[in-house]
């Protein structure tokens, strides 16, 4: 299935060689995104994008600025200013059904510490828009900021049903939509939340350093005056510090910690469902041992981020990509090496597709396929671990899994890349019907698209507008 | 007055009946003499060999009140130009037709003497002895101290070959008119400073005559008045009259016509050109006005002079120059355009009128025009046509009948035109004929414009006037033209063969006595004409018009040489601008280079290739027309062994069949090719902007002659030059790596001939670039130059490069190698064919363009195509759709394999195009394929 080098004359890349890296050749007849565009508005890393409906999207990096995007043609909407520094976390605030105003908020916390909520007014409002507290000459909008932060804030995140606002810092805050501090914890850590997600029964996880934190959020009622936020329990199950945390479905959220540790707790008595953490088993050839020297960084292992649907977790470890199976709890497909460096984000799409996109500036399309049975290899992850590193006392403690009897069933398969930045590629949005985004530290935000299809909407544009100026004849 | 043009007539019909094939040979005293300077060793589109003067020029002269009708100057204002030629007979000549009613003084009925705002008259003359024909736009200027105030004035494009100045009468005459204007507008605003400095004058003596008499009368009160006294009254009465007079002048000079004030358009489009002077007559719309309101504020220092009773009369006196007579700047915005207007008819008619066509065409061509052609020139064309369009009222037509105009028409006239004066030309030379050189060409003749021959209706009438020898035929003037073309221009433009136009050859003739001025009209002051005259030669008129209305088709055309380099204006003189703007680096060079060649190994080169010798024969010279390249290709097949990269200048390029190009450009051009300095200069300052606008070089018929060469070379040199041409073809960016920075500029130059467009801005091609490529590079350029360098940065680059390989070609030029997709279609051989015969860059350039041309219009098919791209009936599926297309481009269009995404490509810049609001807005999108790269090496 590796497609090594077609290209002639092709001179190999060195990187072909020192790693098992799968590649891919220039003919990838099932990529799709045969189109691109480059959009430049940005003067440092882009890290952040964020949905704001069908067809726009917000972005924002440490230059802070956000940025709104018509992932259509790539024009530029508008241009939010007002952080100072760097923004590290952006969230979307729907618009309340009950509310007239459809328009959307977007949150935006800056290592300034501030937080901004701006107006994200529909393109037809954009003029519109003429009173509020605090007004943005620039751009038309109205801009409201928060600036009683003793630290930084660097999670963010809404609870839709309380009609609140969360941000985590080195304390929990909780806030209205008008932006009234509802409640706020004492201090958690020096090193902060890092990441915040909501679980049923009004309560929130929060990310802590090795820790997770559950916290009650406690509405007003007849009795009590106001709210309330009450820490419930630490879980200290992880080994390293927590770098990612989502709730996958009704019934778990997962943890990733920095040593590969993936953790899936029950979602309502907050106990450990499952736990796979030998991801970070090296390749089995031995002629590798200087390459981990040399190739191997720390965060090899780490767990940077998550994506799920309803059978799998997919998970990026290090530089590599595992399928992890919610029902057999075990690692049913992988890639050790599926990036040169990091992956940094990964996401599903519906057509069993994965992509993923990663430190070594490349965004890599995986399909997740049956394999035949006599194809079928042995599991990496069942592997014992051979040298002694320094995590193998931490991974001795769990009993190694035994799975080797049942043959894997999936493989992942590169199916195309897209190498167009320069530099890391921090995220990427998926749309249905106008392709990815992609942005990177080189500061580009680039748009990857259907040439095929945007080849037949220009040719349908094109005779709307011959049929608009009178042109078009139709032979009869 | 009949044998002549009965020959023609006979002839032609025999043509048009029969096949040439068959054609039996003429009887001997039908034959059509040889050319007669062909056994000079001249060639035979080469006209100048029977006048005095190398190329054509522009001459202006005036009526002097004191001696006569004298040269004032030429342009281009070397004595090299004109040579021999006697340029004051010629003055004589044309000042002898001035058929303006000028008339100033004091008309009967009125007190005053009135000024009269006439309209310049514009007649063509021929001078068949001296072999000097010439657009003569007679014009006035007034002048304070002359005779009648007024001092004519004429201007005149002088040619050798007369139907040059036929075809292009109107464009002539536009663009005389425009710097005719210029001139007279400029002139009003010195005349009426000239006014009013005499108005002051006389306001000056009248304060100092009264005091001498109020003096006189107090000195002797003895009741009856001195004889001195007397005088002294009557000399106060007579500058109050003279003062009423002025005033009345100067209320007239400045109630001009506002209709008439086009000039000041024609002002403010001037001063693009001067460029250098930001013009108060661009800004000011009306001139007159801003004379008006400074003329007091700007020259308070004038200090009134007292007038002597007598004036000087005029013969005492030195007249005022030219330049004396126009404000300095539109005096220097005159001469720039005369010498835009020098430039702009520059070259052999043929050149003129193909040009002409050829871009006509492409203007037509709207929707994909901006692919492969030279905006630059097309930005030109826009602008002048807009100005032309009110000058021309007779185009203004409503867009109904605009549609009627269809290109095919004007081409088939045109060419019709061109045969038609290469005949008569052969017609005036009575030498002896070669019958066997004259079967030969019999066996090359097509035979496919026939038809067209029938149009020659103008000839007839040249042919009957070239018998009288020593005369002057005002062959056509303006305003008959735009009269009667209305009423004959439809039936004669759509329908070639149209019975009135075949009839018109029998009556369109004149006999012209020995030293006779026949007028046939002029324009506004018929009123000189006898009514006879006119009524004499109805249908020669008409005929005539209707014919000069075919020509109309390419008055549309604008000939778009490229536009002006700045601080021409300034130097007035064509001849040094160039070379002073183009060659910064090559001056030394070019001193070197031959101006020679020209004459002698131009002509004996012709002569051993016997293109001269192929006889002009009647209809054939058409042939020859269209021959003219590959002829010349042919010598220069014989030429290449004793100079490879020097060609004589003759050859170069078909605008110098008349040899009337600027000599020392060429060889500049040619003997620098080696170097290519010049085109590394050129791109340079391209360079430096890079999304910019053309630079005015590019466009230049020298760049594409450059560019041609080089592009064969490139093709000559590296077998793979198809995958990579294809590269550029179908929009994959193509990488030209090399150390040398000049090598790789010259070869980004010559490729660029082959990279689409986006749009109306510049071509998406970036000639040298250092620093490592991004990939928003990639969407910007389509055809870049590298640098191969060995420090950091450079391996940096190569990094890049190799990173972003899926995106790019890469022409290696230190290792010779191409890594790029595959190409196995057909339509790029035919574009760069390794063997092909065209040895000439022009040449080459003319063919990538017409090969281009097609690829354009199939991709233009593919795109507007309805059914290829929707869904016929309900929902379909879109596979079906896809099939459509994909036979579509198969079948219909005929393109195999890659090819088909040449024209995808092409049809994708072309819907981007058309559907954006704003052309050039947006980029488009980086498209690309994941498909395989090679490697090729030589």
């Amino acid at each position: 299935m590796l497609r090594w080098l077609i290209g002639g004359g092709r001179e190999p890349q060195g990187l072909a060689e020192k790693s098992p890296l799968q590649t891919i050749g220039e003919e990838q007849t099932q990529n799709p995104y045969t189109e691109l565009l480059v959009l430049k508005a940005h003067h440092d890393i882009v890290r952040f994008l964020v949905q704001l409906d069908d067809y726009r999207f917000a972005s924002a990096g440490d230059d802070g600025i956000v940025v709104v995007w018509n992932a259509q043609t790539g024009e530029k909407l508008l241009e939010l200013n007002g952080h100072t520094q760097k923004i590290t976390a952006i969230i979307t605030l729907p618009s309340l059904e009950a509310c007239e105003e459809k328009n959307q908020l977007i949150l935006t916390a800056s290592a300034d510490r501030t937080v901004i909520i701006s107006l994200n007014p529909e393109p037809s409002e954009i003029a519109m828009v003429t009173k509020g507290p605090v007004w943005d000459c620039d751009t038309g909008r109205q801009v409201q900021k928060v600036s009683c932060f003793q630290s930084t804030v660097k999670c963010l995140a809404v609870l839709r049903r309380l009609d609140v606002w969360l941000s985590g810092g080195n304390d929990l805050c909780m806030w209205n939509r008008k932006l009234d501090l509802l409640c706020k914890t004492s201090h958690l850590s020096d090193t902060g939340i890092s990441a915040l997600i909501e679980i049923p029964k009004n309560c929130v996880v929060a990310a802590v350093g090795k820790e997770l934190i559950i916290f009650r959020l406690v509405a007003p009622t007849e009795g009590s005056l106001g709210w309330d936020i009450l820490e419930v329990k630490r879980l200290l199950d992880h080994q390293d510090n927590i770098l990612s945390l989502v709730n996958v479905n009704d019934l778990s959220f997962v943890t990733g910690s920095h040593v590969g540790e993936l953790i899936i707790w029950d979602i309502l008595d907050w106990t450990v469902q499952a736990c796979e953490h030998n991801f970070w088993d090296p390749s089995p050839q031995l002629d590798t041992q200087q390459e981990i020297k040399l190739c191997q960084k720390p965060n090899d292992v780490s767990i940077h981020h998550f994506t799920w649907d309803e059978e799998n977790i997919f998970v990026a470890v290090g530089r590599g990509l595992y399928v992890y199976n919610l029902q057999m709890k075990r690692v049913i497909a992988c890639q050790k090496t599926a990036h040169d460096s990091s992956v940094l984000h990964v996401a599903k799409l519906p057509n069993r597709q994965l992509i993923s996109c990663s430190e070594d500036g490349s965004v890599r399309i995986w399909e997740l396929r049956e394999k035949q049975q006599l194809a079928a290899e042995p599991v990496p992850t069942g592997f014992f671990n051979m040298w002694g590193f320094g995590r193998v006392n931490k991974q001795a403690s769990h009993p190694v899994k035994k799975q080797q009897e049942n043959a894997i069933l999936f493989s992942l398969e590169l199916i195309g890349d897209l190498i167009g930045h320069s530099s890391s590629v921090e995220m990427f949005l998926y749309f249905e019907d106008h392709g990815l985004v992609t942005c990177s530290a080189d500061h580009l935000i680039i748009l990857w698209k259907n040439g095929e299809r945007e080849s037949g909407l220009r040719s349908l544009k094109l005779f709307q507008k011959l049929e608009e100026n009178g042109d078009l004849y139709l032979a009869v | 007055m009949i044998s002549a043009p009965d020959v023609v007539a006979f002839t032609k019909e025999d043509e048009y009946e029969e096949e040439p094939y068959n054609e039996p040979a003429l009887p001997e005293e039908y034959s059509v003499p040889l050319f007669p300077f062909a056994s000079q060793g001249a060639n035979p589109w080469s006209k100048l060999s029977g006048a005095k003067f190398s190329r054509d020029f522009i001459l202006i002269s005036e009526f002097s009140e004191q001696v006569g009708p004298q040269p004032l100057l030429t342009i281009p204002n070397d004595t090299k130009v004109f040579g021999t030629f006697d340029l004051n007979y010629f003055s004589l000549r044309i000042m002898s037709v001035d058929y303006q009613a000028s008339f100033v003084g004091h008309p009967p009925g009125s007190a005053y003497p009135k000024l009269n705002f006439v309209e310049d008259s514009k007649v063509v003359l021929g001078d068949s002895k001296e072999g000097a024909f010439a657009y003569v736009h007679h014009l006035t200027l007034y002048d304070l101290e002359a005779r009648g105030f007024v001092r004519p004035f004429c201007m005149a494009y002088i040619s050798a070959d007369q139907h040059k100045i036929m075809q292009q009468f109107q464009e002539l005459s536009a663009e005389f008119s425009k710097a005719s204007e210029c001139l007279k507008t400029g002139n009003r605003k010195a005349f009426a400073g000239e006014l009013e400095k005499k108005l002051k004058d006389l306001d000056y003596t009248r304060t100092v005559l009264h005091m001498e008499t109020e003096i006189q009368k107090k000195a002797n009160d003895k009741g009856f008045y001195s004889s001195q006294a007397i005088e002294k009254a009557n000399e106060l009465a007579s500058v109050e009259k003279s003062i009423i007079e002025h005033q009345d002048l100067l209320k007239q000079i400045r109630s001009y016509p506002r209709r008439k004030s086009k000039g000041s358009d024609l002002c403010s489009r001037e001063t693009e050109y001067t460029q250098d002077r930001p013009s108060q007559a661009a800004t000011t719309s009306d001139p007159e006005e801003s004379a008006d309101t400074d003329r007091y504020t700007c020259r308070p220092a004038y200090t009134p002079k007292l007038i002597k009773a007598k004036s000087t009369k005029c013969f005492d006196k030195k007249l005022k120059t030219l330049e004396e007579l126009c404000d300095t700047d539109y005096f220097t915005q005159t001469l720039a355009q005369l010498s835009h207007i020098e430039r702009m008819f520059r070259g052999d008619l043929c050149y003129l009128l193909t040009s002409q066509i050829d871009r006509a065409l492409l203007k037509q061509q709207h929707v994909t025009n901006f692919l492969f052609e030279d905006f630059a020139e097309a930005d030109d064309r826009a602008v002048v046509r807009q100005e032309s369009a009110p000058a021309e009222p007779s185009q203004d037509r409503p867009p109904s009948r605009s549609l009627e105009k269809c290109p095919i028409p004007q081409v088939l006239i045109s060419m019709g035109s061109y045969r038609s004066s290469v005949e008569s030309v052969l017609i005036k030379m009575e030498q002896e004929l070669g019958d066997e050189e004259y079967k030969e060409v019999e066996g090359t003749e097509s035979g496919s414009f026939d038809p067209q021959d029938n149009l020659d209706c103008l000839d007839m009438d040249m042919k009957g006037s070239i018998s009288s020898g020593e005369s002057i035929e005002v062959l056509g003037t303006e305003k008959a033209t735009s009269v009667l073309s209305k009423s004959d221009s439809l039936g004669s433009l759509t329908v070639p063969l149209s019975p009135q136009v075949v009839r018109s050859k029998a009556v369109s003739h004149r006999t012209i006595s020995e030293d006779s001025i026949e007028v046939l009209s002029t324009c506004p002051s018929e009123a000189l004409i006898p009514d006879d005259f006119k009524a004499s030669y109805p249908s020669a008129i008409n005929e005539e018009e209707s014919y000069a209305d075919d020509g109309k088709g390419a008055i549309h055309f604008q000939v778009g040489t490229s536009p002006p380099e700045p601080g021409e204006a300034e130097e007035g003189s064509v001849e040094n601008t160039p070379l002073q703007t183009d060659a910064s680096c090559c001056i030394g060079k070019e001193t070197g280079g031959p101006q020679g060649p020209l004459s002698s190994p131009a002509l004996t080169l012709s002569d051993e290739e016997g293109v001269v010798s192929t006889p002009p024969q009647r209809s054939r010279q058409k042939d020859q027309g269209f021959h003219v390249d590959f002829a010349m290709e042919n010598s220069n097949l014989s030429s290449r062994d004793h100079s490879s990269e020097g060609f004589p200048a003759y050859e170069l390029d078909p605008s110098h069949l008349l040899a009337s190009q600027d000599d020392s450009k060429t060889s500049l051009d040619d003997y620098s090719d080696s170097t290519s300095c010049v085109s590394s200069v050129a791109s340079t300052s391209s360079d430096r902007m890079p999304s910019s606008a053309h630079p005015t070089g590019p466009s230049s018929e020298r760049h594409k002659k450059r560019a041609g060469q080089n592009a064969l070379k490139f093709i000559r040199q590296y077998p793979f030059a198809h995958p990579a041409i294809y590269s550029l073809l179908s929009g994959r960016t193509l990488v030209v790596l090399g150390e040398e920075e000049a090598m790789v500029r010259k070869l980004v130059t010559a490729l660029s001939i082959f990279v689409p467009n986006y749009g109306c801005c510049a071509k998406p091609v970036k000639h040298w670039v250092s620093s490592p490529l991004h990939i928003s590079d990639f969407q910007k350029w389509k055809l870049i130059g590298l640098q191969r360098a060995v420090s950091p940065a450079g391996t940096g680059a190569l990094h890049a490069l190799s990173r972003y390989s899926r995106y790019t070609s890469v022409l290696d030029l230190d290792r010779k190698t191409l890594r790029c997709p595959l190409y196995r279609g057909t339509l790029v051989p035919r574009l760069a064919d390794r063997r092909t015969h065209i040895r000439r860059g022009s040449t080459y350039y003319m063919h990538v363009q017409s090969v281009l041309a097609q690829l354009c219009a199939k991709a233009f098919l593919y795109t507007f195509c309805h059914h290829l791209h929707l869904p016929t009936r309900g929902r379909e599926a879109e596979a079906a759709a896809a099939s459509r297309q994909a036979s579509f481009l198969q079948l219909s269009l005929g393109l195999v394999n890659e090819d088909v995404k040449v024209v995808q490509y092409l049809a994708e810049l072309l819907r981007l195009h058309y559907t954006q609001e704003h052309p050039g807005a947006i980029q488009p999108t980086l498209r690309f394929d994941y498909v395989p790269s090679f490697l090729y090496k030589i």
